[in-house]
């Protein structure tokens, strides 16, 4: 009974001061709502990435000279392609192994350029990363013996260099030589910011002789099986330490990517939600504020209640309800702006978001030990209040 | 626990003193009280002994500021004395918590206020049921026994009114028929009357003085009006934060030497020349005038004493 009818009076309080609360509500609701989209842009974005890693096909291994590891210089490859061959005898199959070697170059067509990434690659890409093309082909296994002069252009190149014709078989050059374009990717989209499909696929030797190296980048292994993936590792990095004992070289899977690049965004993820919820400690210390002035207000009220019988907890837990219904209802609030934000940003932006119950969860239950740990104080000096005193009170 | 005042509580023998065979409602054996105000003491009350019986009307008087209300707080358990005893239903109040106090004001005693003190934006209905709350009485009983209450105080066609849409005389009326809802043993008024008009003020007074007879609840009233101080079974009068007469003790004069009073409290006392008391009380501002009179029983027709911007009922001189 008691209890009850510390909710009517909460309740009715807040009524009564409708625009008070809401101003009130506010600093609460900002903080919940920031909070809640921050996470879920940090959700949606971690949930984006481990997709696109997952996307590159399953049972990956990616072979890097150097260690893998924050810090770490960039070391330059003394990979070549007899290396190539070398993980391929090991592997036991070349259709399992791919390598890139990489350079920004500026491709021109007719009167258009556009400065992308030119990548030099075996014809075994589509198969061991998962890739698709929109039109055209793509390398044969010719092409590349052969240092053809051929390109598979990325979405956003072929709509840079041929905006209203087909690119297929017409000319574009790259860094400077005529290549012919033979194949268009299929879009990928972003990720984290970075255009996907702003690249150019040559053959690794057309490639190589273009920028007059032997050098290749990387090698991609798709492994055979997922159990022994680990192990494969080893033995690659091992052949390739007995090629170049100088040189360190690493292999790492996708889990292994997914996992750091998991750790980075969540860190990423959670110093945002912090920032953000500082402005929640601020509308707490607003609720805090208000709460005070409810209780001297009402100090007549609360002698009155003591007067008849009720008790200093009776008189705290009302208020306590007042300040945990302001920060609850402030805290829903909160949530449907926040999630309404996200979705928004997800539909309408490149930004993916993604809500998640957890998050919900913890905006509700932060929200409401909000109002517990600022209302606390008022409710505590409102309990204490001496009748006489309150009743005496303007 | 919701039952009102259990007499014999904790043992403790309820009135031990008195030497009637009637149980005290209230018994206060030589209590005092002492403000602290930036560090000085104001010595409110100063060994007040009294003993209220069941179904008691007294009349409490004196000039303002001298002690009057403290008194009322301290016998309604509003507050606690400094020194003395005080027991009220049976309980000594200096053994009692915080919430025990709460309690035994709800079971024991209701407080009529000059104030009215109604909750705002609430039906007088609801106001009326409020000491049931914290008595934990379920909210249909609480609006069966609020909606009698307010009839038998003549408003039971007003249930749902809220307090800025009654007169003062009816928002006092709600306030009583609230003091009573819980059968309390006490009704404590200080000045019920204070902010009303002489006609509903009397009208008011009639309503309790009723209810006192009807239903034997202690009415003990502060007034400052002598008039309706005499239509009261008994009269304490107080001066200086000492009862310096208790028509139910003494039929004559209290030897105000042997007690506390200050040496200039004697000068005036017996012989009521009201005016010259006028700011005897201990630093009380409003510097009201009167009142001693009330020591030797008699009562000269322009002793009484308006409090400040104060209507009083015009049939008072
Ligand atoms: N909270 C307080 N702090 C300090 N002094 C107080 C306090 N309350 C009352 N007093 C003092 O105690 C004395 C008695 O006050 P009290 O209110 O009991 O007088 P009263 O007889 O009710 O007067 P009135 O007829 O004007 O209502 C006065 O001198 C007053 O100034
Ligand atoms: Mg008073």
């Amino acid at each position: 009974m008691r209890v009850a009818e510390a909710w009517r009076v909460a309740l009715d309080a807040l009524r009564a001061n409708r625009l008070r609360s809401s101003l009130t509500m506010l600093g609460v609701i900002i903080g919940v709502a920031s909070v809640v989209l921050l996470v879920a842009i940090g959700t949606g974005t971690k949930q984006q990435v481990e997709q696109q890693v997952e996307g590159l096909g399953s049972n990956l291994l990616l072979v890097v000279p150097g260690k893998i590891e924050v810090g770490t210089a960039p070391v330059v490859s003394p990979l070549t392609l007899k290396d190539v061959d070398a993980v391929s005898r090991v592997v036991g199959d070349p259709q399992r192994v791919a390598v890139t070697v990489a350079s920004g170059a500026t491709a021109r067509a007719g009167a258009r350029s556009d400065f992308t990434t030119v990548q030099g690659v075996l014809e075994t890409t589509p198969t061991v990363f998962t890739r698709s093309l929109a039109r055209g082909r793509y390398l044969t296994g010719t092409d590349v013996d052969t240092s053809r002069r051929v390109a598979v252009l990325g979405d956003s190149v072929a709509r840079t260099l041929f905006p209203d014709r087909d690119p297929l078989g017409q000319q574009v050059t790259l860094a400077g030589v005529r290549f012919r374009v033979i194949g268009v990717f299929a879009p990928l989209g972003q990720s984290l910011g970075v255009d996907r499909d702003d690249e150019v696929h040559v053959p690794v030797t057309a490639a190589q002789r273009l920028w007059g190296t032997q050098r290749v980048d990387g090698i991609a292994v798709k492994a055979p099986d997922r159990e022994r993936i680990d192990e494969l590792g080893e033995r690659i990095v091992a052949e390739l330490n007995r090629r170049h004992p100088d040189t360190e070289f690493s292999a790492v899977t996708q889990q292994q990517i997914l996992g750091v690049l998991g750790d980075i965004l969540g860190v990423l993820t959670g110093v945002l939600a912090a920032i953000a919820g500082i402005s929640l400690l601020v509308g707490g210390v607003g609720v805090s504020n208000i709460m005070l002035v409810s209780v001297r207000e009402r100090t007549r009220e609360i002698g009155l209640r003591k007067a008849v019988g009720a008790r200093p907890r009776d008189i705290g837990v009302q208020f306590l309800l007042e300040a945990v219904l302001l920060t609850t209802i402030g805290g829903l609030t909160g949530m449907a702006l926040g999630v309404g934000t996200a979705l928004l940003v997800d539909a309408l932006s490149p930004i993916p978001a993604a809500i998640t119950w957890w998050s919900l969860a913890l905006a509700f239950g932060v929200s409401a030990a909000v109002g517990i740990v600022f209302g606390v104080v008022p409710a505590q000096r409102a309990g204490r209040l001496d009748p006489v005193v309150a009743l005496r009170a303007e | 626990m919701t039952e009102p005042a259990a007499p014999a509580r904790d043992g403790e023998p309820p009135g031990a003193g008195s030497a009637g065979e009637r149980v005290a409602a209230i018994e206060a054996v030589d209590v005092s009280r002492t403000y602290q105000l930036d560090g000085v003491s104001v010595e409110a009350l100063r060994g007040v002994s009294l003993t209220v019986q069941p179904g008691d009307y007294v009349a409490l008087v004196g000039p303002s500021g001298s002690g009057k209300s403290t008194l009322m707080h301290l016998l309604g358990g509003l507050d606690r004395p400094t020194g003395g005893r005080l027991v009220i239903g049976g309980r000594d109040v200096n053994t009692l918590s915080p919430p025990e106090m709460a309690a035994l004001r709800n079971e024991t005693i209701g407080f009529v206020f000059q104030a009215f003190h109604l909750l705002p934006r609430t039906s007088a209905v609801e106001n009326v049921a409020l000491p049931l709350v914290y008595r934990g009485v379920s909210a249909r009983q609480r609006r069966e026994r609020a909606a009698a209450m307010l009839g038998r105080v003549g408003l039971g066609h007003r249930l749902d009114h809220r307090p800025n849409q009654m007169s003062g005389g009816e928002q006092q009326r709600v306030a009583i028929a609230r003091a009573l809802v819980t059968e309390p043993t006490v009704l404590l008024a200080d000045e019920p009357t204070g902010n009303l008009d002489s006609v509903t003020g009397a009208a008011v007074l009639e309503l309790l003085e009723r209810l006192n007879a009807e239903s034997g609840v202690a009415l003990v009233m502060v007034t400052h009006d002598q008039e309706v101080a005499a239509r009261a079974a008994r009269r304490i009068t107080m001066r200086d934060g000492v009862v310096v007469a208790d028509s139910a003790t003494d039929a004559h004069d209290r030897p105000l030497s042997v007690d506390h009073g200050r040496p200039e409290t004697l000068v005036p006392a017996p012989s009521a020349e009201p005016r010259s008391v006028s700011g005897s009380g201990p630093g009380h501002p409003s510097g009201g005038s009167g009142g001693a009179a009330g020591a030797t029983g008699r009562l000269p027709r322009e002793v009484d004493a308006d409090g400040p911007g104060v209507d009083r009922p015009a049939g008072a001189a």
